[in-house]
């Protein structure tokens, strides 16, 4: 068992590819899309934190709640909530392109995160007019 | 028991532990299931909130109290609370994991992470099952409709 291992590793080490064998992580696409996953992840906690804050103030009074969800309601506020759906979408999506890599094939992985970027871009379209629209028309 | 020794350079391989369970494959697996659902749940969610009428500027007391009135979007809030909590404390477990070389900060902002998710699992749970939508006193024109139709 222990000869027939190391014929394995040995006939890997022969591959005539020049890339680092076995990781998605190292360079490109793979790389850049793993660091927008962190970025937007840690966004999107940090304002899920305070999203829930601001919720449960529906249980202090009705007046502390619309003071506060108010503020979310100016024009500056609006472009937050653009770049936070932003953020999500991303993550969304990159987290499904994850799944096809471990669940279904590493293969395409380059190709995924341009597909990501493709409904990315389609989804964007469809939200930000029409929020951009609500927040500057009231 | 007797040692046995590997071959040198043998492939690393993961020995199994023999019992107990994997907690890191779990939460492993946890990921990319809670990671699914939530994507229907938010982006109903987004949906519902920023896009449908007026979206944003349409948000006040009235509109969530006649959501969280609705065992439907009661059901929707807590699964994507507990869902959406865990699933961003593992990840912020795991960033701690990757970048703080001290064990000592890990303890403290690994024990941080999981007083934040614990403590607002229980608030929002609360808030959700405890709602009441016409409290006494409050002024008639920030409560839903159906509150003084009684």
């Amino acid at each position: 068992m222990p000869q027939q291992a190391a014929e394995t590793h040995t006939s890997q080490q022969k591959t005539a590819s020049r890339r680092p064998a076995g990781t998605l992580y190292r360079g490109r696409e793979g790389m850049w899309s793993w660091v927008l996953h962190r970025i937007t992840g840690v966004a999107i906690f940090f304002f899920l934190l305070v999203h829930i804050l601001d919720t449960a103030l529906v249980r202090v009074s009705p007046e502390a709640y619309n003071a506060v969800i108010s503020s979310y309601q100016t024009p500056i506020m609006g472009l937050g909530e653009t770049a936070l759906v932003a953020a999500i979408v991303f993550h969304a999506f990159n987290g499904i392109r994850i799944i096809l890599i471990d669940f279904w094939n590493a293969k395409y992985q380059r190709l995924m995160f341009y597909v990501v970027i493709g409904l990315w871009v389609v989804t964007m379209l469809g939200f930000v007019p029409r929020h951009l629209i609500n927040v500057f028309s009231h | 028991m007797s040692t046995t020794i590997e071959a040198p350079r043998s492939p690393y391989s993961r020995s199994p532990k023999k019992r107990g369970i994997n907690w890191e494959k779990w939460g492993w697996i946890y990921m990319r299931v809670s990671g699914v659902v939530l994507v229907v749940l938010i982006f109903g969610h987004l949906f519902v909130n920023l896009m449908v009428g007026e979206g944003v500027s349409a948000l006040n007391f009235a509109f969530v109290a006649g959501k969280l009135t609705t065992p439907f979007w009661m059901v929707w809030d807590v699964l994507m609370l507990w869902l959406a909590l865990i699933h961003g404390g593992n990840g912020m477990r795991t960033l701690v994991n990757d970048y703080a070389t001290q064990r000592l900060t890990r303890g403290i902002l690994k024990s941080a992470i999981l007083a934040a998710v614990v403590i607002l699992i229980v608030l929002g749970t609360l808030v959700v099952f405890t709602f009441d939508p016409c409290p006494a006193g409050a002024p008639a024109d920030l409560l839903p409709s159906f509150c003084s139709a009684s």
